[in-house]
């Protein structure tokens, strides 16, 4: 246990209930991407309580920078123009980075014990001393946050900042927001914050304003209030509806004990089977001449031509 | 005139050899993987040094399993064409099984049941080729699109059960058949062996 302070919920590749004797309060961030300005002070403060420095890239022609998530980059800023029907300009700026699913996608992907926990107040966390470099947590997302870094061979997300939070600390992105977008607390109070606001944007006409707590993965321990929740996807590709993909849910599902049962059953059939039936022996000196008759008990091969 | 101790050649030295290297790796990547598939398994990534020696060597490995095998397999593909008589032999598998061989076709160099395991060996190795290219990191993963990874991830492991499962029948099966491991570890098999077995290759060559 990395934070011996946080009990685990779930832990990956594991077949026995984790530690878990406290009952923490499941906690959650709200991204209100209505009163986001895009500054990147979380980007900043992201790298600076992680002491990430990921390298210093190129302008792309636009504001996105870096462009994308990566081992050393846990959360972006993706910027999106849209046109409304009247003609205005529309800024989407949302804060990508890991959803801390309730039904984490990675963790049941990943196949080593205690890479990917998720602890009792909702965090999903990688133990990134245990992480064998396999990239199944990649396919595990719904949400392609995951990377793998080509330093170390280890996959790297959003923390939660689960050491701040297991001290009592808010996530250092909650800290650092200077328009107060991003709010930290207990799941509930944060759905009830959310509640509040989507009224006063429904009230300046959003009339599809919402919360993104998709339950396809459960819900999320991070949470969108989008003003245009009918359409996710104006938000640089957010998942309308996404869930574990079910060609890995076959895969970690029922696949798992079928095969193992189907090798161990195969394995045990076939010593009984030598067992009972013994070898299947030949008699020498029956069948060791040409055209020998064969003897009791050696079988007579077939003497047709093919 | 014919002894007991008359022998026949049936495998080579360099098949012999093809056929245990392949054998070994075999053994190494079912276990190895193994341990990446099922949480009750993962103690054997020990075997290979931990989990990131596992998923560093099983590919490797993987890769040496395709070239040894195809190498040992691929002149072999002549005497393993399925024809009439197979179908019967496999038909009448269980009457084998209780060994009676009476009223059975006659078998050439390989009966019924070796060639299916040739071709389902031959076939399900090509798959675990293609899909496990496609889920290789760090070399080739992010070359493919992740629907693809995810339907690759799972072609493998049923893949693997497939061949993990034959192989067990083909381990069963040559320790009953008295005589085969003998031909495969020294090469030679009895005349008796022969015409008892493979009467249709025991014509040609004996």
């Amino acid at each position: 246990m990395a934070l011996q302070s946080l009990d685990i919920e779930r832990r990956s590749a594991t077949t026995v209930p984790p530690p878990g004797v406290r009952t923490p309060a499941q906690v959650a961030k709200l991204i209100d991407i209505s009163k986001c300005i895009g500054c990147k002070a979380c980007q900043a403060a992201c790298l600076e309580w992680n002491d990430l420095r990921d390298e210093v890239g190129v302008c792309h022609g636009t504001y996105d920078n870096p462009t994308d998530l990566s081992a050393k980059s846990w959360t972006v800023m993706r910027f999106h123009e849209a046109q409304t029907a009247d003609g205005r300009l529309e800024w989407h700026i949302r804060k990508d980075g890991c959803m801390h699913c309730a039904d984490p996608g990675c963790l049941k992907a990943c196949p080593s014990p205690g890479a990917i926990v998720q602890y009792a107040n909702g965090i999903v966390d990688f133990h990134s001393e245990h992480c064998i470099g396999c990239g199944y947590c990649l396919m595990g997302c719904p949400f392609h946050i995951p990377r793998l870094s080509q330093e170390d061979h280890r996959a790297y997300k959003c923390t939660l900042c689960s050491d701040r939070v297991a001290v009592g600390l808010e996530p250092a992105c909650v800290k650092s927001c200077p328009t107060g977008c991003i709010g930290f607390g207990s799941k509930e109070d944060m759905v009830h914050v959310a509640a509040g606001r989507v009224a006063e944007l429904k009230e300046r006409g959003f009339a599809h304003a919402g919360l993104y707590d998709p339950q396809g993965v459960g819900g999320t321990h991070v949470m969108y209030v989008l003003p245009h929740a009918d359409q996710p996807e104006l938000y640089s590709g957010l998942p309308k509806d996404p869930t574990i993909s079910p060609w890995v849910q076959l895969w970690k599902g029922i696949a798992k004990p079928i095969g193992l049962a189907a090798i161990g059953l195969a394995a045990l059939g076939g010593f009984l089977f030598y067992v009972k039936s013994g070898p299947e022996e030949v008699h020498e000196e029956s069948e060791a001449g040409p055209g020998g008759p064969a003897g009791p008990g050696g079988a007579q091969p077939p003497t047709g031509g093919r | 005139m014919t002894t007991r101790n008359d022998q026949i050649e049936r495998y080579t030295g360099s098949q012999r050899a093809a056929h245990w290297v392949s054998a070994i790796s075999f053994i190494l990547l079912a276990l190895s993987g193994l341990a990446l598939f099922h949480p009750a398994m993962a103690w054997l990534a020990n075997l290979l040094g931990g989990g990131q020696w596992n998923r560093i060597l099983h590919p490797f490995i993987g890769v040496l399993w395709f070239l040894v095998f195809a190498r040992f397999a691929l002149p072999l593909m002549g005497s393993n064409v399925i024809t009439g008589g197979d179908l019967k032999w496999l038909a009448q598998v269980r009457r084998v099984l209780a060994h009676d061989a009476s009223g059975i076709p006659p078998v050439g160099r390989y009966n019924g049941g070796q060639k299916v395991l040739y071709w389902v060996l031959l076939l399900g190795m090509l798959v675990l080729l293609a899909s496990g290219v496609v889920i290789w990191e760090p070399y080739f993963a992010d070359r493919f699109p992740v629907d693809l990874r995810r339907i690759a991830v799972l072609a493998h492991a049923v893949t693997a059960w497939g061949l993990i499962l034959s192989i067990i029948v083909h381990v069963t099966a040559s320790v009953w058949t008295a005589g085969s491991l003998t031909a495969m570890v020294r090469g030679k098999v009895s005349r008796a062996w022969a015409k008892h077995h493979h009467p249709g290759w025991y014509r040609e060559v004996g």
